[in-house]
């Protein structure tokens, strides 16, 4: 029997193993160093936010592993020898494999600050950075938060649920500028600054101080201001886990190169998730996506192929979400950052602050391209559909109101949309009078 | 640094409203502990208002204290570390306190002040005659005791459920809709009726109190005292009684799921959802706990239809014996005893701090049973999915108070259609993500996707 071996118990290894076990009666081994058993990791913040124990972000419960035959081993790979298909671990122990899967996933990004290993200073991606937290957690009153993006948020509404006071640093001059457009970046911004967080923009870390023990007592910023802290979070994005696979033939660059069919230089090896960096541009996407989604599909998608099955890459729509405090973001299709030229655009924005949706289409030949919305829930089935049928604007615009996502008996707002849509485009798009159902029995 | 506290900062730090709040309620708690306890006041009314307006008072002095620097948003911060909510010191002081009231309330009511043999009332019920005077002049019973405070706690801690969920409109409409049934349906109209009524031929007058939750529905004396001893009112409850298990039920669940009686009107769910509502993450999720759920709340629901037949049978033929056995000590009494009492009541609530706030309704409750099988099978209500959106992160099983693994289905971008799901929309509410909504549609495509892959991946499609 064919002996699959898939390295890290993340999203995309595990994702990954459970295909392989319903199309196959291979044996699987899944080996990772962080914790025993597969968990959340996008839930970690809420452990440290008393919302959840640990035990309730593990998505099985410990005895589905045992019954889908597949094994687990709580251990670090060391090095991989890709002659004789052979894993080194670190309590010394070998491991062999037919097949091997790396799902390594990523580390937070540090840009060789003066200090940054210092204890208190952390990410937010591993169980031993939750850990980390948790151990100074309770002698911290404030902590600085280095990069503005999902995770600085995540890190800041952590920090201020045990009543730390938090300073964030970011380089750019808006909100998760590389993602976001001016306004919405704005918005996010202004709800981070309602929670009394001290949002610093322009500002990047210069250094980060001993307190002469071999712990942070403070950051220096590079306008030569001095925060005191006792917790400093990096969040300035995560790269690929592949320093141990550098000593190995298996080929790297930034992550560990891959076709669409997962496959690395190296017969019979893959590689899916966060770590993997792929040869080609699928869809706009980027060669590397650290997103929980990215890595579901590619476990789904590379199971396939292990099995006898050979599949290419093929994800669908671009979609993503994201919670920022009060403020829950989805995204379906692009909304780029810097509007390109082919592209119009419509910004709408509820008095409140908290709600608002960010459209984008083709001035040409009116295709829908994206939309961002913030506050106000859509539904992905239709939006996926609308995206892969090129449906024009006009077709999404008329059918909001069935995209809604929103709780029975919330307020709709689709209305005031389409008066302020046409107003400004001139458009007379009249909205669809179908419940959801209807329009999804069209498919 | 060396943190010398004891309690670590972890703990809830208490700010001064939420105090004042927690001084004033703990005066009315006081009082009804230290009749409880055999002290019987002289002056009644006075002490009966102080007592009522402070529990009420208090509790929204402490609710504002508690949530006026908040934003409007998911209220979940340190749940797990506080000692009333994770099954701490807290939490099995008050659940071995109301545990103990269970135990007095239906076995000792003598011990509460309950005056026996024509003895007027002392204690605690002593307490709350001038009330059940004004309301239907009579003097107060154990029940009338029971029934006031279980509708103070509906209506103070429903105005906390509404603060704490504020940025919710569904909650808000449906707590406001479960404060008012308590009030209105189920203690200020029924207790009215009571005084227009012949005390002696006692029959259920709360609307929305039908068999089999009401398992005395059919018992000789209740239909007699409905039927011949109740005139107008009694045949119209008799009736209405009918027409609410027949009819209305089955029709209203296939329209929208369990969730209209469960989680809007119930009397057992509304305390569960408002003084509950800090328990709800307790409930196990566990599967084999899924398993014991099918069996015991079938089993129960098995067992009240077989109690209700051998009763009917029992009334009809006027015979004392069901098959040989004896109806009240074979049939009713264990019923009572068993299910009536100790699960429903003892364990139901008094378990709160310990086992969760739908104890009853998850395991026990023989109409929740009934209702859900017809939204299992055949009902419009789902719990939708939301395309490929879940990150597993959990929020929606942990504080799923029916111990729904919702995550199961929503990571695999299934719809959730389940006989337990009493429809109270924390899921939804607490999902970080958008991923679910609770929604009435046609009953094709209900379970949503067979698709093993959800939704984002266009490599390919297999069906399971």
């Amino acid at each position: 029997m064919e002996k699959i071996v898939i390295i890290g118990n993340g999203i995309s290894g595990v994702t990954c193993a459970r295909h392989i076990r319903k199309n196959s009666n291979k044996e699987i081994l899944i080996i990772s160093g962080e914790t025993e058993y597969f968990f959340s990791r996008t839930a970690l913040m809420y452990v440290f936010m008393g919302h959840m124990r640990f035990e309730d972000i593990k998505p099985y419960e410990d005895w589905f592993w045992k019954k889908n035959k597949i094994d687990l081993m709580f251990d670090f790979v060391e090095a991989i020898d890709t002659d004789t298909n052979t894993l080194t671990l670190k309590s010394g122990q070998t491991v062999n494999y037919d097949k091997l899967v790396l799902a390594v996933g990523s580390k937070p990004n540090k840009f060789g600050w003066k200090g940054q290993d210092l204890k208190g200073v952390t990410g937010l991606y591993a169980y031993q950075d939750l850990q980390e937290i948790e151990r100074y957690a309770d002698n911290t009153n404030n902590a600085v938060i280095v990069g503005g993006g999902l995770i600085g948020v995540e890190f800041a509404e952590m920090m201020l649920s045990r009543g730390i006071s938090v300073t964030f640093l970011v380089r750019e001059s808006k909100f998760w500028g590389n993602v976001l457009p001016e306004e919405d970046a704005k918005l996010i911004a202004n709800h981070i600054k309602s929670h009394h967080v001290n949002l610093k923009f322009n500002t990047e870390l210069d250094e980060i101080i001993d307190d002469g023990q071999g712990k942070v007592k403070g950051v220096k910023t590079n306008t030569g201001e001095i925060i005191d802290c006792e917790i400093v979070g990096l969040t300035a994005g995560v790269s690929p886990n592949i320093t141990f696979i550098k000593s190995s033939k298996i080929e790297v660059d930034r992550g560990v190169k891959v076709n669409r069919y997962f496959e690395t230089n190296i017969k019979g090896v893959y590689a899916i998730g966060d770590c993997a960096q792929l040869d080609e541009n699928i869809n706009g996407r980027r060669s590397i996506e650290q997103v929980w989604y990215t890595g579901r599909i590619m476990g789904e998608t590379l199971a396939q192929t292990i099995c006898g099955n050979p599949l290419k890459y093929n994800p669908g729509p671009w979609f993503n979400s994201a919670k920022f405090f009060d403020i829950e973001y989805q995204t379906y299709g692009w909304v780029s950052a810097n509007p390109n030229p082919n592209e119009k655009r419509f910004y709408w924005k509820h008095s409140d602050s908290l709600k608002a949706m960010h459209f984008v289409w083709d001035k040409h030949t009116d295709e829908f391209i994206g939309v961002n919305t913030f506050g106000i829930r859509l539904r992905h089935e239709l939006f996926d559909k609308w995206l892969k049928e090129k449906a024009s604007i006009s077709t999404v615009m008329s059918n909001l109101n069935i995209a809604n996502f929103d709780p029975e008996l919330f307020k709709h707002y689709e209305v005031d949309i389409i008066q302020q849509f046409n107003h400004k485009t001139g458009k007379n798009i009249v909205l669809s009078h179908k419940k959801w159902w209807q329009k999804l029995i069209q498919f | 640094m060396i943190n010398y506290s004891i309690v670590g900062p972890k703990a809830q730090k208490l700010n001064v409203i939420q105090k004042i709040g927690l001084i004033i309620s703990g005066l009315g708690v006081s009082i009804i502990l230290l009749t409880w306890a055999g002290m019987t006041v002289t002056q009644k009314s006075l002490w009966l208002t102080v007592t009522i307006l402070s529990l009420i008072i208090g509790i929204i002095i402490y609710t504002y204290g508690t949530y006026k620097h908040k934003s409007a948003g998911v209220k979940n911060d340190g749940v797990f570390f506080r000692s009333l909510t994770n099954r701490g010191v807290m939490g099995w002081i008050v659940a071995v306190v109301l545990t103990v009231f269970y135990v007095f309330l239906y076995w000792y009511p003598e011990h509460l002040g309950l005056g026996t043999n024509g003895q007027p009332n002392t204690g605690l019920v002593g307490l709350f005659d001038p009330l059940s005077l004004l309301l239907k002049g009579q003097v107060a019973s154990q029940w009338f005791v029971y029934g006031t405070i279980y509708t103070i706690l509906i209506l103070s801690l429903g105005i906390k459920f509404l603060v704490k969920y504020r940025h919710n409109r569904y909650h808000f409409i449906r707590t406001l809709v479960v404060i008012c049934s308590q009030l209105i349906l189920a203690y200020l109209l029924p207790e009215i009726l009571e005084g227009f009524s012949n005390p002696d031929h006692y029959f259920a007058k709360d609307l929305k109190y039908f068999w089999p939750l009401n398992y005395y529905f059919f018992d000789n004396w209740h239909l007699e005292n409905m039927t011949e001893h109740g005139g107008a009112l009694g045949m119209f409850y008799f009736i209405w009684g009918m027409f609410m298990f027949l009819v209305l039920t089955p029709l209203l669940t296939y329209w929208v799921g369990k969730r209209w009686y469960c989680s809007w009107v119930c009397g057992c769910g509304g305390l569960a959802e408002t003084a509950g509502d800090s328990f709800r993450h307790l409930s196990n999720k566990k599967l084999w706990v899924w398993k014991l759920e099918r069996w015991i709340i079938h089993i129960i629901m098995v067992l009240v239809f077989i109690m209700t037949i051998a009763t009917l049978y029992g009334y009809f033929t006027e015979k004392s014996t069901f098959l040989g056995l004896d109806i009240y000590t074979v049939f009713k009494q264990p019923y009572g005893f068993l299910i009536g009492a100790m699960f429903s009541g003892v364990v139901g609530v008094g378990f709160y701090p310990i086992l969760g706030n739908r104890v009853w309704c998850r395991f026990g409750c023989p109409l929740a049973g009934y209702m859900g099988i017809i939204q299992r099978f055949k009902s419009r209500f789902r719990i939708t999915t939301n395309g490929g959106q879940c990150i597993s992160c959990g929020n929606c099983s942990t504080y799923c108070e029916q111990g729904i693994d919702v995550r199961a289905y929503a990571q695999k971008g299934k719809n959730v259609v389940r006989a337990s799901c009493v429809g109270c929309g924390v899921c939804a509410t607490v999902c970080p993500r958008g991923v679910l909504k609770l929604e009435n549609g046609p009953e094709e495509n209900r379970f949503g996707s067979d698709d093993v892959i959800v939704l984002g991946n266009d490599g390919f499609k297999v069906k399971e």
